[in-house]
């Protein structure tokens, strides 16, 4: 049976090495752990991807719908973001209503993608005041070591972009299920934003917790970036500052610079990968 | 089938013959948090499944003093179906729990663990029919993965009659085959050693002369899958 390390020794033990510069597993304080990323988890759904995050694991699947569009609305699709904290990921995670953890995870996702204008909902428009495309963003947690937002919110982007419509039947004006088409969402790649968290924890600073790191912090700021060609620095598109330790407006800076680096190389790796994945979808047709 | 009765069904719609088994693959170790883990793929079918486990069962009043409980927990990922499904409990997810307790308990030396509870968590990642069954192959993994005493493995499979012919382990495609008499459902559990069944369902329609010969169907494929669950569980050690 697991031991939990008692909540007092476990800061004790963070902040003293953190004063170090050192986190437990040896990292940096400003230094995130590898990245994976698995495409295709099931051919069922629009899309679908596995981000590993360190021992984090998150699965995300796009799938659509449609529907009537909402009064004021009339011609804009519509998207809707959700988070499972999966018991199978977590000894403290549990069945029952989706917790406000995971309200709170899926709520942030989906404004920095709502926000940043990254789909463009015009275009998911079938008839004015009648029927539109929804799109389900889906994402269930695989094992859980901390840093969900900033994972599950790589895996929401990775399968936007790889997503492709369904086939939708002319005479019935259904969705033919299980058949799609060559068509990709209509997204505006130069709104695609990315997040990152930044933690406080003492007078200390860090990104990409592990789960116990995440458990003890003081605050957190998600921030959510992205980079339009006709600007010359990188935007904020969402934000959301949680814990009760208060932040100085020198630290919110802070968070916000260690940001916009990390958008950088969340951006080349995005790229990085959907080339890969790109060529490997070449590779099987040609086979 | 006796040689006057042609079968409709002269060959599957993925060119296996009729009793063999979709390519497997498992793994376990998958999921770094729980006590045990496993992946089970078969053919377009994935299961993975964890285990928490034995713990003290809170509430109190829910404790076996005489042994310990399985509690299962089995759910599909709202994307690993073509038409999305909303997350959360359903009637259908219910009862695999259910049938799933009771095929699984009987191995695990329950008697050993008393006041206990083990968690069983299945979720269908990608489901291509028979997610019950690799469901309970991933599962039973999870379980000698996380060390639990067991008496011996427990795998299943999805036999099918399709129209008059017997097929082992069928796809969504089998599944909703409608010509001559139909497509039945047989999932089925075996154990390793003493051949012993315990998962047995069946929708459609077949024959009580035929009954016997499903059932052999799914005590070979049952065989072949014990292999790779073994020789996974062999591989991590």
């Amino acid at each position: 049976m697991r031991i939990r390390m008692p909540y007092k020794l476990t800061k004790k033990n963070i902040l003293e090495a953190m004063s170090k510069g050192k986190r437990l597993d040896g990292r940096g304080l400003l230094e995130h752990r590898p990245i994976e990323v698995r495409f295709g988890v099931s051919k069922n759904a629009e899309s679908s991807v596995i981000v590993k995050w360190g021992k984090t694991e998150v699965a995300c699947g796009i799938k659509m719908g449609l529907q009537e569009p909402y009064t004021g609305h009339e011609s804009e699709g519509t998207m809707t973001t959700s988070v499972e904290l999966l018991p199978l990921s977590s000894p403290n995670f549990e069945y029952g209503q989706p917790s406000i953890e995971a309200v709170e995870i899926a709520r942030v996702i989906d404004r920095g993608i709502r926000e940043s204008r990254f789909i463009d909902f015009e275009k998911l428009c079938i008839k004015e005041g009648e029927k539109v495309w929804s799109i389900y963003i889906d994402i269930a947690t695989i094992n859980d070591d901390g840093n969900l937002i900033d994972a599950g919110a790589l895996a929401a982007v990775l399968a936007l972009r790889t997503a492709r419509f369904p086939v939708l039947d002319e005479e019935t004006g259904k969705i033919d299920y299980g058949n799609f088409t060559d068509k990709a969402l209509p997204l505006v790649n130069e709104n695609m934003p990315l997040t990152t968290t930044c933690y406080k924890i003492g007078n200390h600073i860090f990104i990409d917790p592990a789960r116990e790191e995440e458990d003890v912090a003081d605050a957190r700021l998600t921030i959510e970036i992205f980079k339009p060609e006709s600007q010359k620095v990188e935007m904020i598109t969402a934000m959301q500052k949680g814990g009760e330790m208060p932040l100085s407006i020198e630290e919110a800076e802070k968070m916000v610079s260690e940001a916009t680096k990390m958008f950088k190389k969340l951006n080349i790796l995005v790229e990085e990968e959907l080339d890969k994945a790109k060529k490997d979808t070449k590779k099987k047709k040609k086979e | 089938m006796t040689k006057d009765e042609k079968s409709l069904y002269t060959k599957r719609s993925d060119g296996r013959a009729f009793d063999s088994i979709r390519e497997i693959s498992a793994k376990v170790g998958v999921v770094p948090n729980a006590d045990g883990s496993a992946i089970f793929a078969q053919g377009d079918t994935i299961a993975i499944a964890s285990v928490y486990g034995p713990k003290t069962h809170h509430p109190k009043n829910q404790q076996n003093p005489e042994k310990g409980v399985i509690r299962v927990h089995y759910g599909m990922l709202s994307f690993s179906v073509t038409e999305r499904i909303k997350p959360g409990v359903s009637r259908r997810s219910q009862e695999i729990n259910q049938v799933t307790e009771w095929a699984l308990s009987n191995v695990v030396m329950l008697e050993e663990l008393p006041g206990t509870v083990i968690d069983v968590h299945i979720n269908i990642l990608q489901a291509n029919a028979g997610t019950r069954c690799a469901g309970i192959n991933a599962a039973a993994m999870a379980l000698a993965h996380a060390g639990i005493p067991m008496k011996e493995m427990v795998s299943a499979v999805a036999i099918g009659k399709m129209d008059k012919t017997i097929v082992s382990d069928v796809t969504k495609e089998e599944e909703d085959m409608e010509e001559g008499e139909g497509a039945t459902d047989i999932p089925m559990a075996f154990l390793s050693h003493s051949e012993k069944i315990t998962l047995l369902q069946l929708d459609g329609r077949i024959q009580v002369d035929r009954f016997g010969e499903a059932l052999e169907a799914g005590k070979k494929a049952c065989k072949k899958i014990f292999e790779i669950q073994k020789k996974a569980l062999k591989e991590a050690e």
